[in-house]
């Protein structure tokens, strides 16, 4: 029988090669104790995947200056349910309180959003969701193999190619594109770059860069697919100016149909009524989506309420060049700070409403009005 | 019809695809021929045929991506050693890093010492470019480090400013930094500092652990440019080499400062003597002694360095390979170094320049760091002697430089003595 280099560890206790956590501060570091470890070391999802890989990028990542990060990641669908005992308390420390019993409700009816197509163009400048999909039955970026990566790629492109109407559009290779493509797709904002985040950098997700990673995108240039980057997919709806509801629109269509057309092809999405969409990194679980705009609050980003305010309104903020940057300008990201127990309509709502309330409160500050009985309960 | 038999198969995932076969459907053979799910004890994992599975090289420049064809590939892919190390994990640091237009890099590394055994048909080309045309099918390895052989070996110090040999060294049995677990780099490193305690006399020093070095010790190592640092490169980083840092990493020095190991870096131990000065022949010395020593020390414990005589002593990267030594002076050579013959002086003494922070580096001023080019096929003690012999040519062409006569270039010295 094969030997793997996963059993090499077996040869020591489970004491000698308990990673030395005492400098970290990510979720898997508050979690994971001697005891936990011993009992999951031994351990492998059907692929091959075990503990030491699910917790590799936080033992080499002891912490992040602004966020917690959450320092384990999957490998694979299975991952979940085989280091439950680990990722259920870093999901729940992670998700606002997500218990193991808990299910999460997916909504992808656009009909259901209230209202969000006259978001205040003079303060919102653009407006994205995002999210990522996961192809059931292949393994994850950390673990996969090249030819499955390679066909993770060849499915999505398959399944891209079929979209019609203001859906289509046309796939770029990261390792075929033209100076020019390339050149066009960096003035678009769209082209990803090799991770240098050592936090992706330390699970494996980068390996094989740039092989079978691509970028697709509709003649529009409002819905846009990333391939085999942190995830399988991740979907992005966008456009500038402030009509979510449009976004959300295209987003829930484009989505829609995608997995239709995967089902054709025998395929489908990664999904459980507990942890919704699964995805790569334990943050992205649920609807793994990720709402917001890009808008001017130069008085309210320096009111000493704003993160209150952006706390109840379960709110985050983001500097315009995504996580890890500083707001340039007076000009924020703003987007849902859930993902896992709210459906889409229930996080893209949050937005949406929440973002209404910023602006009226930065007019108020701009006409030197109080914003005392603007403030929000807490959601 | 196909669309609920797609619905089985996701839902019967676990079983795998082979046990389907019962069914008798038609469909199933064109999953069959795409790809299998094969059920090898505990794991299912989706089996591609090799052709699916091999990298992309056509943008790459390494000595890997020139000699791993699709047959070697698909003749090895399937192997492992005693451990369980792949292919894919030997040449994943190569996939990941095209290489540099100017530099050839190796592109694979070692996870245990069976790797060049297991993956000869692969490695042994790699050995054989990268070494010069050193062949491990048919040539032997010698290993001295008798430095009582050495001749001359004392620099003039107007132009030599400081001298140095390092190698590296392996603990058998335990596997290497792109593969070791953190026990067994716990291991390692439990070992080597037990042996180098049993340093005395000029040897005498003390260890320093990476994770547990004060702010003081740490603001004196890099004041005496002993402290490494996490690996940057992704050469290294891609390999696995940095993972779990800096845990059971450290650097152990003499009193004296002149003789310095670094544990679980780049390979189990990297062993330096140096000195200010030109004292080649001392620093050479101190450098046997030492590395016999702590062999003995290992040895009293029941373990031993990785060697064979096929390929000398056994490290991480195949370039370290034999005598895993570069020995080499810090020298100045303000007009040797502007004469356009320099170059092929140095090559015909079989002798590299690199820039004063080492490897990747260039040089300041009229500094240059002048080591030999081999490592296998050649003894430590000829190497050293290559280089002691060599240097003193560029200092004599220097000298007859300064005193305004000609320079010739020697005859190219034979490389496998």
């Amino acid at each position: 029988m094969t030997r793997h280099l996963s059993d090499l560890k077996m040869n020591y206790t489970a004491e000698q090669e308990f990673p030395d956590l005492s400098q970290h501060n990510n979720h898997m570091a508050k979690v994971l104790t001697l005891e936990m470890y011993a009992n999951l070391r031994d351990k492998q999802t059907p692929s091959g995947f075990t503990v030491d890989d699910v917790i590799q990028t936080g033992v080499d990542n002891p912490g992040h200056p602004f966020i917690m990060t959450v320092g384990c990641v999957a490998g694979d669908e299975e991952t979940y349910e085989v280091f439950k005992d680990l990722l259920d308390p870093v999901i729940e420390d992670r998700h606002g309180g997500y218990k193991p019993t808990d299910k999460h409700k997916t909504d992808l009816n656009p009909d259901n959003l209230q209202g969000g197509d006259d978001l205040d163009p003079n303060y919102v400048l653009s407006s994205r969701v995002r999210t990522g999909r996961s192809i059931r039955g292949f393994c994850l970026p950390p673990h996969c193999s090249r030819g499955e990566r390679r066909a993770i790629e060849g499915l999505s492109v398959e399944a891209l190619g079929a979209l019609d109407g203001d859906l289509k559009g046309k796939y770029y290779a990261l390792k075929d594109m033209t100076e020019e493509e390339q050149q066009q797709l960096i003035d678009d904002h769209f082209l990803f770059d090799k991770p240098v985040s050592p936090l992706l950098l330390a699970s494996g997700m980068a390996r094989d860069w740039p092989d079978a990673r691509g970028i697709w995108h509709n003649d529009n240039k409002t819905f846009l697919v990333w391939v085999n980057e942190e995830d399988h997919l991740r979907v992005i709806s966008m456009q500038k100016g402030g009509n979510m509801k449009e976004v959300f629109n295209r987003f829930c269509t484009g989505l829609t149909k995608i997995e239709e057309l995967f089902k054709e092809k025998g395929h489908e999405f990664m999904w459980n009524e507990h942890l919704g969409y699964v995805l790569t990194c334990p943050s992205n679980l649920g609807t793994g989506l990720r709402g917001g705009v890009h808008v001017k609050l130069p008085n309210l980003s320096k009111h000493e309420k704003f993160g209150e305010i952006l706390k109840r309104l379960r709110l985050q903020k983001r500097g315009t060049g995504g996580v890890d940057t500083a707001a340039v300008g007076g000009v924020f990201d703003i987007s849902n700070a859930d993902r896992l127990g709210f459906s889409e309509v229930e996080l893209v709502q949050m937005v949406v409403d929440g973002v209404k309330l910023l602006v009226e409160m930065e007019k108020h500050l701009e006409a030197g009005q109080s914003i005392d009985d603007l403030m929000p309960e807490q959601k | 019809m196909a669309s609920s038999f797609a619905r089985v198969l996701s839902s019967k995932r676990k079983v795998g695809i082979l046990s389907l076969v019962g069914a008798g459907s038609l469909t199933v053979g064109f999953f069959l021929n795409k790809e299998q799910r094969v059920n090898a004890g505990a794991h299912v994992r989706r089996i591609y045929p090799p052709s699916a599975e091999y990298p992309d090289l056509r943008k790459h420049n390494n000595c890997m991506a020139s000699h791993l064809t699709p047959a070697v590939y698909a003749k090895l892919c399937d192997k492992t050693t005693p451990n369980g190390y792949t292919l894919d994990l030997a040449i994943q640091t190569g996939v990941d890093n095209p290489g540099h237009p100017f530099i050839k890099t190796v592109g694979m590394v070692a996870g245990d010492e069976e790797s060049y055994e297991v993956f000869a048909d692969i490695f042994n080309p790699v050995i054989k470019e990268r070494h010069n045309g050193y062949d491990p099918c048919n040539m032997k390895h010698p290993t001295d480090l008798d430095s009582s052989k050495i001749r001359g070996g004392q620099f003039d110090e107007k132009y030599v400013l400081s001298s140095r040999v390092r190698t590296g060294r392996s603990i058998r049995g335990l596997s290497l930094p792109p593969a070791c677990t953190r026990a067994e780099r716990r291991e390692v490193e439990r070992v080597v500092i037990d042996a180098l305690a049993g340093l005395k006399g000029d040897l005498t020093g003390k260890y320093y652990s990476l994770t547990l070095m004060t702010e003081q010790e740490q603001q004196q190592l890099i004041d005496d440019h002993f402290l490494f640092d996490k690996p940057v490169s992704p050469l290294l980083t891609c390999a696995g080499m940095a993972r779990d840092w800096p845990d059971a990493r450290g650097i152990w020095h003499n009193n004296e400062k002149t003789f310095l190991v670094w544990v679980n870096e780049e390979d189990h131990t990297r062993v330096i003597s140096m000195e200010k000065g030109g004292n080649m022949r001392r620093v050479f010395e101190r450098f046997c002694k030492g590395l016999q020593e702590v062999e003995r020390l290992i040895q009293e414990k029941g373990w031993e360095f990785m060697w064979n005589e096929r390929l000398g002593y056994i490290l991480t990267c195949p370039s370290n390979l034999g005598t895993g030594l570069r020995a080499g002076v810090h020298v100045t050579l303000p007009r040797l170094s502007k004469d356009p013959r320099f170059p092929k002086i140095l090559d015909n003494l079989r002798l590299q320049k690199r820039g004063t922070g080492g490897v990747d580096t260039a040089a300041v001023g009229n500094t240059f760091d002048i080591s030999n080019l081999d490592r296998l096929g050649q003894s430590e003690v000829q190497l050293v002697q290559t280089v002691i012999d060599g240097v003193n040519y560029l200092i004599e062409c220097e000298k007859k430089l300064e005193r305004g006569q000609d320079i010739k270039i020697p005859a190219p010295i034979s490389q496998f003595k």
